[in-house]
């Protein structure tokens, strides 16, 4: 009865809205985290029945930005293979088994946080110890991950043999470039976590070399928030043209700018390490420079996204130079949610360039500034854009009916959402300039004139706080409601098409060898010679810290 | 492949705009010799005492010159040795005449830590086996905090130390 109204197999819908569950439940759980942690800040409250900051700020790291953003891609990746170049019985298989993995490793992980084995920050650090279990289930998260990037390969493959010279379908190439990209970044977090963290978590060996372990993470580190945003650039190239009433500026521009996001997010950690010791400074500085060369396929981007949106707008009979603004559909929550994270983005984006630039990190190197920065990013353009893919894809795949009442409540939802991150972000950026530390609990320290002025700024952060909390509660029942509360009813699956007038897609957008050679050349270059620089100049090991995190 | 003429010029300008940024971070970099903390020494973790600046009587501020001053800190759970004073006490204030040349030197005994004076541009991480260090002026009187940056364990947020400069 329902299938006729699914815009995919009953059985694909069942794979992806499992994903999905995950990832809302973890949106509800990890802000619950989050707006615990702004209230002990505000130095007027305190943790009841011996919960620590640091294990919540623990589970509030790992689950939102570490469980929902991998449940949701991977999940929201699935629809758009199985819709674009299908997805076979076996296939779907693995993807089951890719999802089990995830799922087990998260709930090991999670429940060596809850029984405050594990406080050591979603970074892990070095010597700091967590009981192995924290270690196996973040292994098992990432094997997990494996699985559905290469069921995504084999997708792919399996597509274009059946299509012998055929030109793939964009947002399946923007599939694979994604999980090639998780895939290649992966491998540092499972190498430091394999040979370096489980066997001396396990007593298996006595030292760890923390340089070495921090330079594997931050090789990972970096492209993860990579990971988080293409596929919201996915949904902003190929979704949001289709629900304007518009088209795709450019395949052929779309492609490109992912190819350079696969070359240049990867061979790039250094600068979350510019203010550490025992890392040549001349290596700093290149890997500075290759970390700018991101910021070419976001502006790629940003040209694409107006572009769209004025032919659009223009397409419907608006001439004057700002009047095709207008033509654009505000009060579809579809469209709304993610232009909101899209204009998030200018000083989020912003803001990252002045992290990165070599000498002016040690300005806001840990200060509470970088967590604003990464709230604006992820937790505002990438997340909100999130949203706004659930508007049309949970639908589309429960067989309901997105109603007038669910649009307004999303449109107000994203509101809220933005002026709780305004106030929060805007509060966390300006006391990160006077100083105040990121990832600390409440303390007045020596009782100086300067931490006081800190005070009222974390006051603010509350108050935001409080404002995204009844956003998240928002959002959650908004899920649900789609879910299992909308009206029967179909939901389309936009995807929109190429413009006519676009210029045809050169062949050598598809050379994976091409892409995946250059790739692994540049991570070669940028890592050889300071890797071997780390070891060879390495301090004796250290034990591990237990003591200090309880 | 065919761009647009807008899409060329947009890019031509974000490119110019980028390239401009990294040709100022250059100059800073190798011209003036600004690079970020980048100390290449490195300690044996359980045996910081073996080292001439963190022996404990080398510990907290010393005058080098006239106008120059050394601060050695050792770094350990929540808390930073600048050494003893005259009466034996920990002490957890050192004062700094405005103006003056300092060289802050620190390494960790135990974890990862942060070495923020707030407000300043002295912002370094302290790893185990590594030695941090930063050469600075300090320009504007006034009472600092040193705070550690970088979560170490419960007591984080106690790690602390005040940095006073004052006008001699």
């Amino acid at each position: 009865m329902i299938e006729k109204h699914l815009s995919i197999s009953s059985k694909e819908a069942r794979l992806i809205m499992a994903h999905m569950y995950v990832a809302f439940i973890s949106l509800l759980v990890g802000g619950l985290m989050g707006l615990l942690q702004t209230f002990v800040r505000s130095g007027t409250f305190n943790l009841p029945f011996g919960i620590g900051y640091y294990q919540i700020l623990t589970a509030h790291g790992v689950i939102l930005a570490l469980v929902l953003t991998t449940f949701f891609i991977i999940g929201f990746q699935f629809a758009l293979m199985s819709k674009t170049v299908g997805i076979s019985d076996k296939q779907r298989l693995s993807a089951w088994i890719g999802f089990w993995t995830m799922l087990i490793g998260t709930l090991l992980t999670a429940g060596t946080i809850l029984t405050g084995k594990a406080n050591v920050l979603y970074t892990f650090y070095a010597p700091l110890k967590a009981f192995p279990t924290f270690y196996i289930g973040l292994a098992l998260v990432v094997v997990g991950s494996w699985i559905a990037c290469f069921t995504n390969f084999r997708q792919l493959a399996v597509w274009k043999k059946a299509h012998k010279g055929g030109k793939s379908p964009l947002l399946a190439f923007m599939v694979v470039i994604n999980m090639l990209l998780w895939f290649i970044a992966t491998l540092g977090v499972a190498a430091t976590v394999l040979i370096q963290f489980i066997p001396w978590s396990l007593g298996m060996v006595d030292s760890i070399n923390v340089l070495v372990s921090r330079t594997l993470f931050w090789y990972f580190g970096h492209p993860l928030v990579y990971f988080w945003l293409l596929p919201a650039y996915m949904a902003w190239y190929a979704i949001i043209p289709k629900i304007i009433g518009g088209k795709i500026y450019s395949d052929a521009l779309a492609r490109l700018s992912f190819v350079l996001f696969l070359m240049f997010s990867i061979p790039v950690g250094f600068h979350h390490q510019l203010t550490e010791p025992g890392i040549d400074p001349l290596w700093k500085f290149i890997q500075v420079v290759l970390t700018f060369m991101v910021i070419i396929p976001s502006l790629l981007t940003a040209f694409s996204m107006f572009a769209t949106f004025e032919m659009a707008g223009r397409s419907k009979g608006f001439t004057s130079l700002f009047g095709w603004i207008r033509a654009l559909p505000w009060k579809d929550v579809r469209f709304f949610a993610p232009v909101v994270g899209m204009l998030a983005f200018i000083p989020a984006g912003t803001g990252g360039i002045i992290n990165a630039s070599h000498q002016m990190n040690q300005v806001i190197h840990n200060t509470i500034w970088v967590t604003g920065h990464f709230h604006l990013t992820v937790g505002t353009t990438v997340i909100l854009t999130f949203f706004g893919i659930a508007y049309w894809l949970i639908p589309s795949l429960t067989g309901r009916k997105l109603t007038k009442k669910i649009n307004t409540l999303g449109i107000i939802q994203t509101i809220v959402w933005s002026v709780g991150m305004f106030i929060m972000s805007g509060a966390m950026h300006i006391a990160g300039l006077l100083g105040a530390p990121r990832r600390s609990a409440y303390s007045t320290y020596t009782g100086a004139e300067q931490v006081d002025t800190w005070i009222g700024y974390q006051l603010a952060q509350a108050i935001g706080g409080t404002i995204l909390f009844i956003g998240i509660v928002l959002m959650v029942y908004i899920f649900f409601y789609m879910v299992f509360g909308a009206p029967k009813g179909e939901a389309s699956f936009p995807i929109a098409e190429v413009s006519e007038e676009a210029e045809p897609t050169p062949q050598y957008l598809e050379n994976w060898k091409l892409w995946i050679g250059i790739t692994i050349a540049l991570i070669l270059f940028a890592y050889t010679i300071p890797f071997i620089d780390i070891i060879q100049h390495s301090p004796p090991g250290s034990e591990g810290f237990e003591n200090l995190i309880r | 492949m065919h761009i647009h003429k807008y899409e060329k010029l947009w890019l031509i300008f974000g490119v110019g705009s980028l390239i401009l940024f990294l040709v100022i971070l250059a100059i800073g970099a190798f011209y003036k010799e600004i690079h970020p903390p980048s100390h290449m020494d490195t300690i044996d973790p359980k045996n910081v005492q073996e080292h001439e600046s963190f022996k404990e009587e080398n510990l907290g501020l010393r005058q080098v010159g006239e106008n120059e001053y050394i601060v050695n800190v050792l770094s350990s759970g929540f808390y930073y040795d600048l050494g003893k004073d005259e009466n034996d006490k920990a002490v957890n204030t050192i004062r700094i005449p405005v103006g003056a040349k300092v060289l802050f030197q620190t390494t960790s005994t135990d974890v990862v830590h942060g070495f923020q004076i707030a407000g300043t541009n002295v912002n370094m991480m302290v790893e185990p086996g590594h030695i941090s260090t930063l050469e600075t002026v300090m320009q504007k009187p006034g009472t600092y905090t040193l705070l550690c940056n970088e979560y170490c364990g419960s007591g984080h947020h106690y790690m602390a130390a005040t940095v006073e400069v004052f006008e001699p």
